[in-house]
């Protein structure tokens, strides 16, 4: 069995692992679906296993979950995903299957229902989805009873990647220290730009960011955001004129437009850019403080220039960093939740440290 | 066929004003007699008739749907003719009106005819409704005089609306010359591309694109504007499966004008609200889809206060491995044939103290009068022999799994349902008895 196996590894390696296991988990409570299924607590818990997970030495860290067996089944195509989850699962340890649409039974016609249970004949402890219909994972982990995790799923959510967008957030704005509550993001106000109705990045964190304290202005086209998108959650408004939104904003999300999702809707290009483009010098003016973030993949030129993507109040490039911290930590969750590791014990406090973000993962 | 004597119930027919104890004589496929208790005995022995018992239960005609799918000719492993009318029984209809959205599409008069063939081996009349167009392809017109003559019963594409303006303008034109009624399913698919919900907050919380209101309203609204320039030529509009409170009070405004039109409502549209599809529960997928409540509420109000003429239970079964899909495939539907009279019978009559005869009404008398069903939907003398016997305070579990029907796609499965169905007789024969 492959947890005995986990198991005597970490004896014989020497890994303390608690002494009292915690009773195991469910399926469900292991899988991450929707970012609404966290509790304050959960993100929290989150946060500080990608922390300490992070910080491990990598030999000690791979015998975390060794020859355990995660699948990865794409639907979509995806870089940035697909290689931190990817590299997130062999960093602990564990065997990866990469299923993608374009080389498996799924162009013959198989269904997600029969795919998932032969992943599970097959060994597969989790399975970590990409599918380009919203509820996707919803199905598959109906089907398979193993922990799924929603790894953007059509235009409903994308929950690893706004927590990886909110550690992003804490380390650039100096609160990765602080013990995450409902008041972590008290006083800041997020705005996200651009193509709300098609993104699941968007509802992730809309749905997410809330929850910790923060404020969430939406701001785009109508076309592109309609006014039911302010009924997501409490916290959340409306601001159609991105230099207002700008003023208010400590941070500023850019989304691109998702043409493959467009249906019926025209979107002026040139007009679009004119109103919602985040260029150097609406940047300056209207927000000089702002911390300027992009979950990829983007469209330089359209929604963002370089000059903005790569300038200096762009973290970017650390949100594909972060990605690979907090997709160990669901990782671990979902296949180990009764190991946390040592430092992570009820018993004891997080002992704060001066950790930095290390670059790892650039896909 | 044995003569039948249903002893001592408590007959509801409100086509003949009938709501107390009665005898009722069952000979030769029709209604034989209807007279107080004990006044048909020696008659009932003179047949050597069967007795049933029925104190304590409700008599009343056979339930008439007259929206129901079931699948066949081409689908047989969603449903054949035999399940389906099987399901019918086991839920008290004695009546069902079949769509013609099967494969082939029923646009011709053999199709309309093996429908109604006793091959198919059914449980209660079937009478077809022909597509409207060829094809249900919306470009030309079948030929309503003859399907008529072959048993139809209504024309319609149900499913695939009839979006050209001119095209539905002769389809009702054309069916009132035939005498028949032309049921519209209202959408603007113009509006709906790729839409699996109810449009609004939680459709965009979900990730699914919406249906909107007015892909209904509207399309009610162009229609009833054909209808009234076609007054005078008794153009018969029926309104199938109405679901919002726009389009209702569109119906409304039309009668007001003297306008022929009418409608149906299932019972999802008035007991579940959109918040049913919860975590993309497939169960709860159907169109048009599950509304808001406030539109819930209007679909009741509308039985209530009499604007809502019938309800149809839109029983579309579909196999486990398709509703089993990632919620935007899965098909639309839901079955409804058993779940229906109970459902009814505790939303309506419990709940809302609406009568048993205002009951039977909605869900036989009316709908048999709204296709011109002669002989179905009533227990007067010489009527067909379509009885439903029902105990009206029995509450009991709904269970999809011990459906009559192939298919198990139903949101109601563990409902508690109030009335349960004892016996059903269809034509004098009885097709359905609780074990």
């Amino acid at each position: 069995m492959k947890l005995a196996n986990a198991k005597q590894l970490h004896r014989k390696s020497g890994v303390a692992l608690p002494s009292a296991a915690a009773p195991t988990a469910s399926a469900e409570s292991r899988s991450l679906l929707t970012v609404t299924s966290l509790g304050v607590g959960d993100v929290s818990a989150i946060l500080r296993l990608a922390t300490v997970l992070e910080a491990e030495p990598p030999a000690e860290r791979a015998l975390r979950l060794a020859h355990r067996r995660v699948a990865l089944l794409f639907y979509e195509s995806s870089t940035r995903t697909r290689t931190s989850f990817e590299l997130a699962a062999k960093g602990l340890g564990a065997d990866t299957a990469l299923i993608s649409s374009q080389s498996s039974s799924i162009e013959k016609g198989e269904s997600l229902k029969d795919t998932g249970i032969t992943l599970r004949a097959l060994g597969a402890e989790c399975i970590i989805l990409r599918h380009l219909s919203s509820g996707a994972p919803y199905l598959l982990a109906q089907a398979t009873g193993l922990p799924v995790l929603n790894a953007g799923d059509g235009m409903h959510e994308h929950p690893s990647q706004a927590l990886l967008d909110l550690r992003t957030m804490l380390f650039a704005l100096g609160r990765s220290e602080e013990a995450p509550g409902a008041t972590l993001l008290q006083g800041i106000t997020v705005a996200i730009v651009g193509d709300i109705l098609h993104s699941r990045v968007a509802r992730s964190n809309a749905l997410l960011l809330p929850r910790l304290g923060a404020q969430v202005v939406l701001c785009g086209p109508p076309a592109l955001l309609p006014e039911v998108a302010q009924e997501l959650a409490p916290g959340i408004s409306i601001e159609r004129d991105l230099d207002r939104a700008l003023k208010q904003a400590h941070i500023v999300m850019m989304l691109r437009i998702q043409k493959e999702r467009l249906t019926g809707v025209h979107i002026d290009l040139d007009e679009y850019m004119t109103r919602y483009q985040l260029h150097r010098e609406r940047l300056l003016a209207s927000g000089p403080q702002a911390i300027v973030m992009h979950p990829g993949p983007m469209i330089r030129g359209l929604e963002i220039t370089s000059e903005v993507a790569d300038g200096p109040q762009s973290v970017i490039e650390k949100q594909v960093g972060h990605g690979v911290a907090i997709r160990m930590a669901l990782i671990h969750r979902a296949l180990a939740p009764e190991q946390p590791p040592k430092s992570l014990r009820p018993a004891l406090q997080p002992k704060p440290r001066a950790t930095t973000p290390r670059k790892r993962g650039r896909a | 066929m044995r003569t039948i004597l249903i002893s001592g119930g408590h007959v509801v027919d409100p086509s003949a004003g009938v709501d107390a104890r009665r005898d009722l004589l069952l000979k030769d496929g029709r209604v034989a007699a209807i007279e107080p208790p004990g006044k048909l005995a020696g008659a009932a022995k003179q047949a050597d008739a069967e007795i049933v018992e029925a104190r304590s239960m409700v008599v009343a005609p056979g339930l008439v749907d007259i929206h129901v799918h079931l699948r066949e000719p081409g689908q047989g492993y969603k449903e054949t003719i035999a399940t389906g009318t099987a399901a019918a029984a086991a839920g008290g209809f004695t009546t069902v009106c079949a769509m013609p959205n099967t494969i082939p599409v029923n646009d011709s008069v053999e199709t309309t005819r093996w429908m109604q063939s006793a091959e198919r081996n059914p449980s209660a009349r079937v009478f077809p409704i022909a597509a409207a167009t060829r094809g249900s392809m919306g470009e030309a017109l079948t030929e309503y005089g003859s399907l008529k003559a072959a048993g139809a019963v209504a024309v319609t594409d149900d499913g695939k609306p009839i979006l050209g303006e001119a095209i539905m303008h002769q389809a009702l034109a054309a069916a009132a010359r035939a005498g028949l009624p032309v049921i519209q399913h209202a959408e603007d698919t113009r509006m709906t591309a790729g839409a699996s919900m109810n449009a609004g907050a939680l459709a965009f919380r979900l990730g699914l694109r919406g249906m909107p209101v007015a892909a209904e309203a509207g399309l009610v609204e162009r229609d009833l504007r054909l209808l009234a320039e076609l007054k005078g030529a008794r153009a018969h509009l029926h309104i199938a499966h109405i679901s919002t409170a726009a389009a209702l009070d569109a119906v409304r405004r039309a009668r007001r004008n003297g306008l022929h039109v009418t409608c149906e409502v299932a019972p999802h549209h008035f007991l579940l609200n959109e918040s049913a599809v919860g975590e993309y529960n497939t169960n709860a997928k159907m169109n048009p889809p599950l509304r808001a409540e406030s539109d819930r509420r209007a679909m009741l109000e509308g039985l209530l206060d009499g604007s809502i003429d019938c309800i149809a239970t839109d029983h579309a079964p579909h196999a486990a491995h398709e509703k089993e899909q990632e919620f935007e495939r899965a098909p639309n539907g839901i079955t409804g044939l058993e779940s229906a009279l109970g459902l009814t019978l505790d939303l309506l009559h419990r709940k809302h103290k609406v009568s048993l005869s205002r009951l039977i009404t909605l869900l036989s008398t009316q709908p048999a009068n709204l296709l011109n069903l002669r002989g179905r939907g009533s227990l007067a003398v010489g009527a067909f022999a379509d009885v439903v016997v029902f105990d009206p305070g029995e509450e009991w579990t709904f269970r999809a799994a011990v459906t009559r029907s192939k298919s198990t796609n139903t949101p109601f499965d563990g409902w508690t349902m109030l009335g349960r169905v004892r016996l059903t007789i269809s034509e004098g024969r009885v097709v359905y008895r609780a074990d």
